[in-house]
């Protein structure tokens, strides 16, 4: 027995809406064998990790988050906290998706992430009293220019010397996360923060407010719909987005239309640059309000998963940002509940690409079974 | 004298990783695939090595089950791509996004337990030599087979049959293809070959080099082992070459570290994965010298019409 592959005449529609779905369901079929494996009960274990999350305090979230039910519930798996996870990973992966459609692999977001959020953060670490109406954008506004700019370097250098984007695109994040840990504990450290790594806190004009009242989610999560749908309408209406996207599938093709690919890998990653720049800036001064050591939480790097979960289509994206936020909250949930590692998580976002991309296959190919009898050609 | 000779071993224990992986990535991208997964088996290496150790306190054992999971682990990235033919860089990133997420789950138990050492070579006489005696006949047995495999890849790729069968595969598959050469079995041997690579270099992580384990040992070194075979251009001899001088920049900035130079310790840090990108972008000016010996299949899907 073995594989076949079977080319369409044209790619399937059926199967494009399809496979990230198929992919989900391979994935909890995956995880249940997977906790067989560790000898835990895989049904109520997959309930912990897709289901409770969903329902698990929701009414607390929202409704009752006036109360102080802080220190005794610990505050972390309503559907605000999938808010708040989602919000990143939605807009780093929307750059993505751009970057991808156009032929050019960023896989640095990370870096540029967190070089947004060091850049959004100089305004208000350095003129800490300056309140003004003037004062969020403009930190949102340096925030993307941080992550444009070092989106900027694996592109300048691929398309003036050739060099391989991937490899310094990741390289860039080593460097990202050391320059940051030496700003947190040096030059930028709050000399009255008790020796932890970390800035002053924002003043309040430099913090992106909370949605609701004492929410944990903030107005990230409304940029990111917003950012959605502009790309959707950019890569969907306009010529830009046919520009990327023949130059995505056909290089050559794209050179008889007139379009530079030098210049479209420069517009890539400065764009995805400023996308996961503004993620990271919207997580520090919406999130934490100030510039510390924890920033890398590796949401660059699902946000990956997320572009390809979506099909590199912004809309998609923003459902596939949900379904990743809920396997880091369920994976803290089932941490506690069931004594699971919150590292299989991370196991189940990497199974999920791996599903994602082998169900993208049937999409252009039928796949067939065929039996090894058929030895003479 | 003493201080050189432990400088030096260390830089050989720093660069045998790199070398070991980025060997096997090397035979990878000659037969015309892109395995940008280095990075997960490495790790899958690491701590499958470690806990073989552990259980059986064998840390030989440990090596050669390390070897087992790197090339089981790389057999997922070839099903995907070769039989499935998914986007190699997507699966790539993919098998190293698991191979994190799942060595970090393996090893949670046997994090701050005191590692297994693989204890270095000590013949009498020949040891005790002075100067060359640790430095040929007192290093770990990984190291010599770090060696070895730089020459018998060199010989297999240039001097026998079956290595100009791989790189016929990784420069045209269409005509290898109508040669009556079986492509897709070329490349999944080729891809095992590499895994089984990366698994034994993050051994020597796990089993000789740290010896511990620490979640995300890898801290890169598999992407530099890819950016090496690109610096050397995809010839075995450079590899060797590129390997040793990584290994030196990493141990020069331990050095530098701790005597306690003026500059900040997380830009030493940041040195090896800066210098692999000015490294980078040097090797891709010379573009004759890399469109000469790029396999010119590298990282485009096969089909096989029947």
């Amino acid at each position: 027995m073995r594989l076949e592959l079977q080319k369409r005449a044209g790619a399937s529609t059926l199967f494009s809406i399809l496979s990230p779905f198929i992919a989900l369901v391979l994935t909890l079929v995956a995880g249940a064998i997977m906790f067989v494996i560790l000898g835990k009960p895989p049904f109520a274990s997959l309930y912990s990790y897709f289901i409770e999350p969903l329902f698990l305090k929701f009414d607390m979230g929202p409704i009752f988050s006036d109360f102080s039910f802080e220190g005794i519930v610990p505050n972390g798996w309503s559907l605000e906290q999938i808010l708040v996870k989602a919000t990143p990973l939605a807009l780093i992966a929307v750059g993505l998706a751009v970057c991808f459609r156009s032929g050019n692999w960023n896989i640095g977001a990370e870096g540029q992430y967190l070089i947004g959020g060091m850049f959004g953060a100089m305004i208000p670490v350095l003129f800490n009293d300056w309140n003004s109406p003037l004062t969020l954008p403009l930190v949102l506004i340096m925030g993307m220019l941080g992550g444009a700019l070092y989106g900027f370097i694996p592109a300048i250098l691929k398309s003036r010397f050739g060099t391989n984007e991937i490899l310094t695109s990741l390289m860039l994040v080593y460097v990202a996360q050391q320059l940051v840990d030496w700003i947190v504990r040096g030059p930028w450290r709050d000399p009255k923060g008790m020796g932890f790594p970390g800035t002053k806190s924002f003043n309040e004009s430099a913090v992106l407010p909370s949605l609701w009242q004492h929410a944990d989610a903030h107005y990230g999560a409304v940029i990111a719909v917003v950012a959605a749908i502009a790309v959707w309408f950019m890569l969907a209406k306009t010529s830009k987005g046919f520009e990327i996207t023949v130059l995505g599938q056909s290089p050559r093709a794209g050179r008889f239309a007139g379009f530079s690919a030098k210049n479209m890998t420069v517009f890539a990653f400065l764009f995805s640059g400023a996308m996961a720049g503004l993620a990271g800036i919207s997580e520090v001064s919406g999130s934490v309000e100030k510039l510390d050591d924890k920033l890398s939480l590796g949401y660059g790097f699902t946000a990956i998963i997320v572009a390809f979960l979506g099909r590199l289509n912004p809309l998609g994206i923003v459902a596939a940002a949900l379904v990743l936020a809920l396997s880091y909250i369920g994976g803290e949930a089932a941490q506690i509940s069931l004594g699971v590692s919150d590292r299989a998580a991370r196991v189940f976002q990497g199974l999920l690409l791996f599903f994602v991309l082998a169900c993208d296959t049937l999409i252009h190919y039928r796949v067939r079974l065929v039996a090894a009898v058929e030895a003479v050609a | 004298m003493d201080v050189w000779i432990s400088i030096i071993l260390s830089i050989c224990a720093a660069s045998t990783p790199l070398l070991l992986a980025a060997t096997g990535e090397l035979v990878v991208e000659r037969s015309g695939v892109l395995n940008l997964g280095v990075e997960g088996m490495m790790i899958m290496g690491a701590v499958a090595g470690f806990a073989t150790a552990q259980v059986t306190g064998n840390p030989y054992l440990g090596a050669l089950v390390a070897m087992g999971a790197g090339a089981l682990f790389s057999l997922l990235f070839a099903f995907l791509t070769l039989t499935l033919v998914a986007n190699q860089v997507a699966t790539g990133l993919a098998l190293t996004i698991l191979g994190i997420g799942l060595s970090g789950m393996i090893g949670e138990g046997f994090v701050g337990r005191p590692g297994i050492r693989m204890e270095a070579l000590d013949i009498p006489i020949l040891t005790d030599l002075p100067i060359i005696g640790k430095l040929i006949f007192g290093q770990d047995l990984i190291f010599y087979i770090s060696i070895a495999l730089v020459f018998g890849v060199y010989w297999f790729l240039f001097k026998t049959r079956a290595g100009l069968t791989l790189r016929s595969v990784g420069d045209n598959h269409t005509s290898a293809h109508a040669l009556g050469i079986n492509v897709i079995k070329v490349r999944y041997l080729a891809v095992l070959f590499g895994g089984a690579c990366a698994g034994l270099a993050g051994a020597h992580l796990s089993l000789v080099y740290v010896p511990q384990w620490v979640e995300g040992m890898t801290a890169g070194r598999g992407w530099i082992a890819l950016a090496l075979v690109v610096f050397a251009s995809w010839r075995p001899g450079r590899v060797l070459v590129g390997a040793y001088l990584f290994g030196t920049v990493t141990i020069g900035q331990f050095h530098a570290q701790a005597i306690g130079i003026a500059i900040p310790a997380q830009f030493l840090t940041s040195l090896p994965y800066i210098a692999t990108i000015v490294v980078l972008v040097l090797i891709a000016r010379n573009r004759r010298m890399t469109m000469l010996n790029t396999p010119a299949s590298l990282g485009q899907s096969f089909v096989p019409d029947r």
